[in-house]
């Protein structure tokens, strides 16, 4: 098993619909929600995915179908 | 490990959490087991304010490590590549193209690897001995590239440095003149920060600005510490600082602060101005929106050293904006690159494309009239030229002559014309 530290950042448009809720059921995927804050145009999310590395990888990609933006939970970690 | 980590930094106390202020072990990890917000050192400072004062400083090595005692890393096993205490130069003549009278330049363009990179990087490079780590690791595009595996080569320990794989070679030279593993990496810029992080996750190895990052991050502190010490044991009115993570400008307004806090100068009143590149500037974005939440961005510069479309610390440096009375400002391609020109040509540095970030912002802070012409300014040039030479390959324009004496003076009274 494996887990990943994400944060989603959701455009307005995506705002109302249940992502993190349908990631966990169409995937093996246990979404674990850490913090969040959603404001009128923009919502992001920091969760933990727990399950097999492929699952998560097939998750991720998934929800980045849908037009969610993903990134690991410390931000940009390639410097200058 | 507690213990032992306690009595190699003993002015350090815990991890906090800086958004549930949990309190935790000074480990090498970088987030909140429970929330998942960064972590940051926490030091007793009564116990520093007892041992550390102008004096002592003075007395201590010529570099950054004279601050020793506030860094989080045991100044006896340190890596040392003989970074900081930089010249804080007196710019007399860009001040008076600017109309500032009390104009400095922190020129860190002369650091060993000739960026800021080395503060931040010789911190880390110490925790991660300390810890006891035998890896040094980064995901670079350049100067932090060349840092970590400098530092790396002093210490002796393996390095591994990830980059894109459509990176320029020329990029990393030198970063591959120390002996690290280059290991270019196909994918987007994404993938690439996925994989790092993962990588980070798994393997035992110190990732300095992932699982080691609020160790390095407290290097950058010393930016601070040493514009106070050279100005004369005092905060400047104002500081223009660049900023890709934000991470540099919290930090140093961390450094000020804390040099008030154990009695070394008088409460700061600078003010905090952050310098971001238009094609890259989601902290000054959100700043200009008037909202604390970051907006990530595809980063497109020329400054690349500050293409960071996702900023770590955005929302903790749009608080020290706040906090210090400062403001954020974005300047252009074309401002940058005429502002290298210009601090070149007034002052003799050649600063890479973040130094033209930090000089534009300067311009537009002084024609804005947001600085007296009296006021203690510092501006922090935090790279060489030497490294992004591109930007800049226009001023590279010859008189053409044979070679005789009459050709030559003829050509001279064509350019005095």
């Amino acid at each position: 098993m494996a887990k990943a530290r994400v944060r989603f950042t959701f455009a307005s448009e995506l705002i109302q619909e249940p992502i993190i809720w349908s990631l966990g059921r169409e995937y093996e995927v246990v979404t674990n929600i850490r913090r969040a804050n959603v404001e009128e145009d923009q919502g992001w999310v920091v969760l933990e995915l727990d399950g097999d590395q492929a699952e998560i990888d097939r998750g991720i990609e998934w929800v980045k179908s849908r037009g969610v933006r993903v990134d690991p939970v410390p931000g940009d970690v390639i410097e200058g | 490990m507690t213990e032992w980590i306690t009595a190699v930094m003993p002015y350090t106390t815990s991890l906090r959490c800086k958004e549930c202020s949990r309190e935790t072990e000074l480990l090498p990890v970088n987030v909140c087991d429970f929330c998942f917000g960064p972590l940051e050192v926490q030091y007793d400072y009564d116990a520093i304010a007892r041992v550390m004062s102008r004096e002592s400083i003075k007395n201590g090595p010529p570099s950054m490590w004279r601050y020793a005692e506030l860094l989080p890393a045991d100044p006896e096993n340190r890596v040392d590549i003989n970074a900081g205490l930089t010249p804080l130069v007196k710019a007399d003549r860009l001040g008076k193209a600017l109309g500032l009278n009390e104009l400095y330049l922190k020129n860190d363009c002369v650091n060993p690897t000739y960026s800021f990179k080395d503060r931040v990087v010789s911190v880390a490079a110490t925790a991660a001995r300390d810890f006891g780590f035998d890896t040094l690791a980064c995901a670079s595009t350049g100067n932090l590239a060349g840092s970590v595996a400098a530092h790396a080569a002093r210490a002796g320990i393996r390095c591994y440095v990830f980059i894109p794989a459509d990176l320029e070679l020329g990029k990393v030279v030198g970063a591959a003149i120390y002996g690290p593993t280059l290991v270019a990496v196909n994918g987007s810029y994404d993938d690439v920060n996925r994989l790092c992080s993962e990588i980070a996750d798994r393997y035992g190895w110190a990732f300095v600005n992932i699982n080691v990052r609020p160790y390095y991050s407290e290097g950058s502190k010393t930016l601070g510490y040493e514009a106070a010490e050279q100005l004369g044991w005092r905060a400047p009115d104002h500081a223009i600082v660049p900023a890709a993570s934000g991470s540099m400008f919290t930090k140093i307004w961390k450094g000020l602060n804390e040099l008030h806090d154990i009695g070394i100068i008088s409460k700061p009143k600078t003010k905090m101005h952050i310098a971001q590149a238009e094609g890259s500037s989601p902290i000054v974005s959100a700043y200009d929106a008037g909202i604390k939440d970051i907006r990530p961005v595809r980063p497109d510069t020329v400054a690349k050293s500050l293409a960071i479309g996702n900023p770590a610390d955005g929302y903790y440096a749009l608080k020290v904006i706040e906090d210090s009375d400062g403001t954020g400002h974005a300047v252009t391609d074309a401002e940058i690159i005429d502002s290298m020109k210009l601090l070149a040509q007034t002052e003799g540095i050649f600063a890479e494309t973040a130094g033209g970030v930090t000089i534009g912002v300067l311009r537009r802070l002084a024609a804005k009239g947001l600085i007296g012409k009296d006021e203690v300014t510092v501006a922090y040039i935090t790279g060489n030229g030497l490294k992004t030479q591109e930007a800049v390959q226009d001023v590279a324009q010859t008189v053409n002559i044979d070679a005789s004496l009459r050709d030559f003076e003829d050509a001279i009274k064509a350019e005095d014309a």
